[in-house]
């Protein structure tokens, strides 16, 4: 039970249960599905990025686990008012966390998103904790789907 | 090894324990996070007796050779073990003839063999597949394949709430040019158990011939494909105590005999010049290469040591198992069983509110409880009951009420994880 309460800590409950940023963006200028065919997890991703390359507004809607929701959530919140280029670092950062190449007691830009760390321990689930975020950078990049597959 | 003392305990074991039965299975005396494992996906993979790792073991280390081919002692060891395979499968599923019986990888490659050499010959532009609404992806997609292919069309005969088959409309859906109706036996996802004597009978007063999915019937009760009076019946090796990477293809040979080959190859043929091949009767006009000799072999154990138990004994048992099981899952605040039909096989989909059924699998695994959580491959049933996904607790005649009472204590913790 010890390493369950590790891994569902309450603000990813929270996040699951009461998702932030969550429906379709009106107006936005960018937006990708995230989809992980083996389980049937499926989110769209949108985002509004201005002139300056900051992005101003972002939303999410879709299906998926508890893990998978939350990170969702927790990125919007996150990358709102950030950069495109912060956005994508975080990306990156995110993905080292969960694969073991990035110590979340180090520096790093990802803030609470360091929760999701103990996902790094369940080979399964790190695709769930990524799904969003590989929608994010599909969207950011102009892509409009992804998979983790 | 003595094996013919081995097949002579098999034969006396009708009176075993279920807890004796239990001990057959290595794998299950284990432990998983500190729990005991209570492996609840025989829907998805079901374990292997000790009769027939031995009988692996034996066949690799004493009679290994290829078949049909060579004049020496080995080889016919291998061909004598791999033909008496086929003849136990043709016993299991009481075909007339073993010739009808062709081995496959698993019921996947059965189906899209029927969709091959029975698709493309037999179903053309202005022709219909009618496909229950409960199927397997792997009962699916060969026949949009084919649909795409040739412009036949797909119907789907629809399903209840309850995940039953509505057969009201059948008659009619079956007039015009229905070319086959593909269903299975049992439901993966949800247990159901379908009315195949009645879908078959229906359909075969409009002529049109029945391919059945039996992957999830075959371990669990006793088959008889001339009773039913099936077209094609298939299944899976490792869905009943045998190894990956084998099944059976069973089909009428009224229709085996007219389809063409599905790959050409060594040992489906006769005689191969440049200017044409004859190809090999049946079974083996349908097997080129060199077949999974190990997983046939395997098979057949696997149909010795069922048989040792009884399928009907089998059946009894898991019958209880879920019986057990839906109670205790019922009696569970927040906790609902998705797939109520009336006929289930041992396969209980659940849900439990607010909680995604991954989430279900981590914390069930995380006390040594093996589910599935998914779409099961199905996901136009998921669909249909407008979920995502499920949690599903499948049985098998070895798993014992102490596997159940640590599924429940395990959704306590769910349930106590997220709050429900």
């Amino acid at each position: 039970m010890t390493n369950m309460r590790a891994l569902y800590q309450e603000v990813i409950l929270d996040h699951n249960k009461n998702p932030r940023n969550f429906g379709t963006l009106e107006g936005a200028n960018r937006r990708a599905e995230g989809d992980n065919p083996l389980c049937g997890d499926n989110y769209r991703i949108f985002a509004l990025v201005d002139d300056e390359g900051i992005i101003q507004e972002v939303g999410f809607e879709g299906t998926g686990c508890a893990i998978s929701k939350a990170a969702a959530s927790m990125m919007t919140v996150r990358i709102k008012g950030k950069s495109v280029d912060e956005a994508k670092e975080m990306v990156a950062e995110f993905r080292a966390m969960l694969t073991g190449h990035l110590d979340p007691d180090d520096d790093h830009n990802l803030g609470h998103l360091k929760v999701f760390h103990g996902v790094s321990q369940l080979p399964q689930r790190v695709k769930c904790a990524v799904l969003p975020f590989h929608a994010l950078e599909a969207a950011l990049k102009g892509e409009e789907r992804t998979s983790t597959e | 090894m003595d094996l013919t003392a081995a097949n002579e305990s098999l034969a006396t074991s009708k009176s075993r324990s279920w807890d004796e039965i239990r001990r057959d299975f290595p794998v299950l005396h284990q432990t998983i996070n500190d729990h005991p494992l209570a492996y609840l996906d025989n829907a998805a993979s079901s374990q292997m007796p000790q009769q027939v790792i031995d009988r692996l073991v034996w066949y690799h280390s004493g009679e290994h050779s290829n078949v049909h081919r060579g004049v020496h002692t080995l080889s016919q060891r291998a061909t004598r073990a791999y033909d008496e395979a086929r003849e136990k499968v043709a016993s299991f599923i009481n075909a007339s003839s073993s010739k009808e019986c062709i081995f496959v990888s698993g019921t996947t490659e059965g189906i899209n063999l029927v969709a091959h050499s029975y698709g493309r010959k037999f179903i053309g532009q202005d022709d219909t597949i009618l496909v229950s609404a409960l199927e397997h992806h792997s009962n699916i997609v060969p026949w949009q394949i084919i649909g795409e292919e040739t412009g036949a069309k797909i119907e789907v005969i629809p399903m209840d709430d309850r995940g039953e088959l509505i057969l009201d409309d059948l008659d009619q859906m079956l007039s015009g040019s229905v070319k086959l109706v593909c269903v299975n036996h049992v439901s993966n996802a949800l247990g159901t158990i379908n009315p195949i004597e009645e879908i078959i009978e229906r359909a075969h007063a409009q002529d049109v011939p029945v391919l059945v999915d039996g992957a999830q019937a075959a371990p669990h009760m006793a088959v008889d494909v001339q009773a039913l009076d099936a077209d094609f019946y298939v299944f899976s090796g490792h869905k009943m105590c045998a190894p990956t990477g084998i099944g059976v293809l069973w089909g009428k040979q009224k229709w085996l005999d007219q389809m063409q080959p599905y790959q050409g190859g060594g040992d489906m043929i006769l005689s191969v010049t440049w200017e044409g091949t004859k190809y090999n009767d049946l079974p083996f006009k349908f097997e080129a290469g060199t077949p999974n000799i190990a997983g046939a072999i395997g098979l057949g154990a696997a149909v010795d040591y069922l048989q040792s138990i009884g399928l009907d004994r089998i059946a009894r048992r898991e019958a209880d198992l879920l019986a057990i099981a839906t109670a205790a899952l019922e009696e569970l605040s927040g906790v609902f069983v998705i797939g109520t039909a009336r006929e289930k096989a041992a396969v209980l989909s659940f849900g439990v509110e607010g909680v995604h059924p991954h989430d279900v699998g981590t914390i069930l695994d995380n006390e040594g409880v093996a589910i599935r959580a998914g779409h099961h491959c199905a996901q136009p049933v998921m669909d249909r009951l407008g979920v995502p996904a499920t949690a599903r607790a499948s049985f098998a005649f070895y798993n014992h009420e102490a596997d159940i009472e640590q599924l429940v204590a395990g959704l306590y913790s769910v349930k106590e994880i997220f709050g429900v």
